[in-house]
């Protein structure tokens, strides 16, 4: 707010319009409600105005493009480029799912996005015990070299860019993706594309963990150091929020924990050895889309500012690019209802409107079906649709950060910035992120938080449509999706056969290579290449891992 | 005082979503039930056995990674075997309809799909401790 007398003209106003003009509407029509909540459960006030900022707002807001980045990391936005339209998609066996990436592509779809089942996520073949029930339910089963060169048939990898969900196994899948391009001589500068490779937030959320920490660190830290040299244009984390919101974490929680991790990964690299600069620019972030527009919008905004901020003033990253906070934004799939699933349109529209009125550089809109599984053909069809309404209907591309300026959102866009340090502070006091994860700070924060949200619904506090209010008595109608028997038996078959026919002395050299590396300090990114390369599968690699390294136990706690 | 009803909450398989499993714990526990909750990654035997060990009325599973058909008839199919088939087994997660009835013929007493009022739960797992 600019000088002290302009902002005493303003009080005064607004000291005149609520003794008067309010006063007589509250005596006329008391509001609906005492308080008003965030999705978050945030209180939200009645009104708005230019005192409910700091005196620096406009330095704090800064320009598209320019330092804190928070109306937008590019000066010209979707002006100048759209977002990407990165539908996850996954299921079956790598014929299934690369039908289904063809599909999307063929629908105008501008990215790829891999969901990898269950078995794949936890660094289990296809036909180990642990597999059983589990093949290609939730995502594409992914167990040798051969099923990626499957996957990604006919696709040219040295033009998409590829974002892969996978963490405690990344840099086996990646490795696998890099032989891949090898095989196909696809340069692996010209390579553009993602790995999740978040660890910290498997252990507080999404809980897709293989080893304990400090190995689980040092393999991400090898894939910083493998990539900066070798693959420089590929992200290789993608830093992310989404599951910490998912398992029931606020928005501030999202925020907060997310960058605190991110954080956590940047002191990682440097205590390697690495310049900041060198690798920062390849740190990316995924954040969620929950339905309060405003809040959501806040917390993207919010966490640009503070990631400039850190890496500029914290950690003395020089390179303005160092200092952008890029993300991917999915929708809340715990939004969708499983009740009237046709309206988880209208839910995801607004959420994926959240993402790209926040600046968003990529998005996933969730499927109307997927309370019940993963989306069918038109499900899927539709989702991306809603992206391109948004894109070239809806208007809202044609301006950067049309919000920017809003009352609410700047006051909102303060606070969460005010929640996330006050986070870092707590964090800190436990003695960090792997200290606190340990100690199951996140994992009861997080609950805490869900249990909370439940019972306000229980209680009718929030209405969720057709779920405690608007209820319909109907069947749905969604049209399900198998994964075939058939697929099962292939991919059964092809492991056996890769299995018999692979150079015998040439794996076992290559394994015994990994586990001395693993055990010792040298980057494993090599090792494990050999291996891929030597057709050794995604369990023999994990299961030399988990020997040298063994396996996280967590915190039991509810 | 009578016995409190005793509950066993279970994750079998390697799914990770324990949003839904933690909530309802909480709820039976808030219910004034004693719940054991296993954690992650629970095969059919493991689960089975705590649920012997603990001597609980009633388990209820959780899985939303879509491997429930072969996971929960796998659990009761053991508890008989255990000649345990006394305790009363209930499941939920991401479940498509048409698989309810073949999860209730397989021997699964309730199936709760997303959305499902914790009360309804609760009351449920009463239900279940008392006989009845």
């Amino acid at each position: 707010m600019a000088d002290s007398e302009e902002r005493k003209k303003l009080e005064r106003e607004l000291r005149r319009w609520e003794t008067t003009s309010l006063k007589d509407a509250l005596e006329a029509h008391p509001e609906r409600r005492k308080e008003f909540l965030t999705t978050s459960s945030r209180p939200v006030r009645r009104l708005y105005t230019p005192l409910d900022f700091s005196a620096d707002f406009v330095e704090r807001l800064g320009k598209p493009g320019e330092f804190p980045f928070t109306r937008g990391i590019h000066p010209t936005m979707y002006r100048g480029r759209l977002w990407t339209m990165r539908l996850f998609a996954g299921y079956g066996s790598a014929e299934d799912t690369n039908a289904r990436f063809k599909y999307l592509i063929s629908h105008g779809e501008t990215g790829l996005s891999v969901a990898f089942d269950m078995p794949t996520l936890y660094g289990y073949d296809t036909d180990e015990p642990e597999a059983k029930g589990e093949f290609g339910t939730c995502g594409v089963a992914v167990s040798s070299l051969e099923d990626m060169e499957t996957l990604f048939g006919g696709i040219d990898v040295g033009s998409v860019s590829t974002s892969m969900t996978i963490n405690g196994p990344a840099s086996v899948l990646w490795a696998m993706y890099l032989a891949m391009a090898e095989s196909r001589r696809v340069a692996w500068p010209k390579l553009r594309g993602t790995i999740q490779n978040d660890i910290l937030k498997e252990y507080q959320a999404q809980k897709e963990w293989i080893f304990p920490p400090e190995p689980s660190m040092r393999l991400v830290v090898d894939t910083f150091e493998f990539g900066s040299k070798h693959v420089p244009q590929w992200n290789t984390i993608s830093i992310s929020g989404y599951h910490i919101r998912e398992a029931g974490a606020t928005a501030a929680q999202e925020l907060a924990f997310t960058l605190a991790n991110g954080l956590e990964y940047v002191r990682w690299g440097i205590d390697r050895g690495l310049r900041v600069d060198d690798f920062a620019q390849r740190l990316s972030f995924f954040f969620n889309a929950h339905n309060d527009l405003f809040e959501e919008l806040a917390k993207y905004r919010a966490a640009r500012r503070i990631w400039a901020r850190e890496l500029r003033d914290t950690f003395g990253a020089k390179n303005p690019r160092s200092w952008l906070l890029r993300f991917h934004t999915q929708t809340a799939g715990v939004s969708l209802t499983a009740q009237q699933p046709e309206v988880n349109i209208v839910r995801t529209t607004i959420q994926a409107l959240a993402a790209v009125l926040g600046g968003t550089q990529s998005l996933h809109t969730n499927a109307y079906d997927e309370a019940y599984q993963v989306p069918n053909e038109k499900a899927a069809r539709i989702a991306l649709r809603t992206q391109q309404i948004l894109a070239h209907e809806s208007g809202v591309a044609n301006t950067v950060d049309p919000l920017g300026g809003s009352y609410y959102l700047e006051a909102l866009t303060d606070e969460l910035e005010e929640d996330a340090y006050r986070y870092f502070d707590r964090i800190q006091d436990l003695g960090g992120v792997i200290p606190a994860i340990r100690k199951g700070f996140f994992q009861q924060e997080i609950a805490n938080s869900a249990y909370r949200y439940q019972r306000e619904i229980e209680d009718k506090e929030r209405i969720i449509v057709g779920v405690n209010d608007f209820v319909v008595d109907e069947q749905s109608e969604v049209e399900p999706l198998r994964v075939s028997d058939a697929s099962l038996r292939a991919q059964l078959e092809r492991l056996g056969r890769i299995r018999r026919a692979r150079d015998r002395a040439k794996w076992q050299r290559a394994l015994d290579r990994l586990r001395k590396g693993c055990e010792g300090d040298d980057n494993t990114m090599p090792l494990i290449l050999d291996a891929v390369r030597a057709c050794a599968t995604l369990g023999e690699i994990c299961d030399v891992m988990r020997e040298a390294f063994g396996v996280w136990e967590e915190p039991l706690l509810y | 005082m009578p016995r409190k009803i005793r509950v066993l909450i279970a994750k079998p398989g390697l799914d990770g979503h324990d949003r839904g499993a933690k909530v309802v714990a909480r709820a039976l526990r808030d219910a004034g039930m004693e719940v054991i909750y296993t954690g992650l990654r629970q095969s059919p035997e493991d689960i089975v056995e705590a649920a012997i060990q603990e001597d609980v009325d009633a388990i209820g599973l959780s899985c939303l990674s879509g491997a429930h058909m072969t996971l929960f008839p796998d659990v009761v199919k053991l508890l008989r075997k255990r000649r345990a088939g006394d305790i009363v087994v209930a499941g939920g997660g991401i479940i498509p309809e048409e698989d309810v009835p073949r999860l209730k013929r397989a021997g699964i007493k309730e199936v709760f799909g997303p959305g499902t009022p914790l009360r309804d739960i609760v009351a449920f797992f009463e239900k279940a401790g008392k006989g009845a």
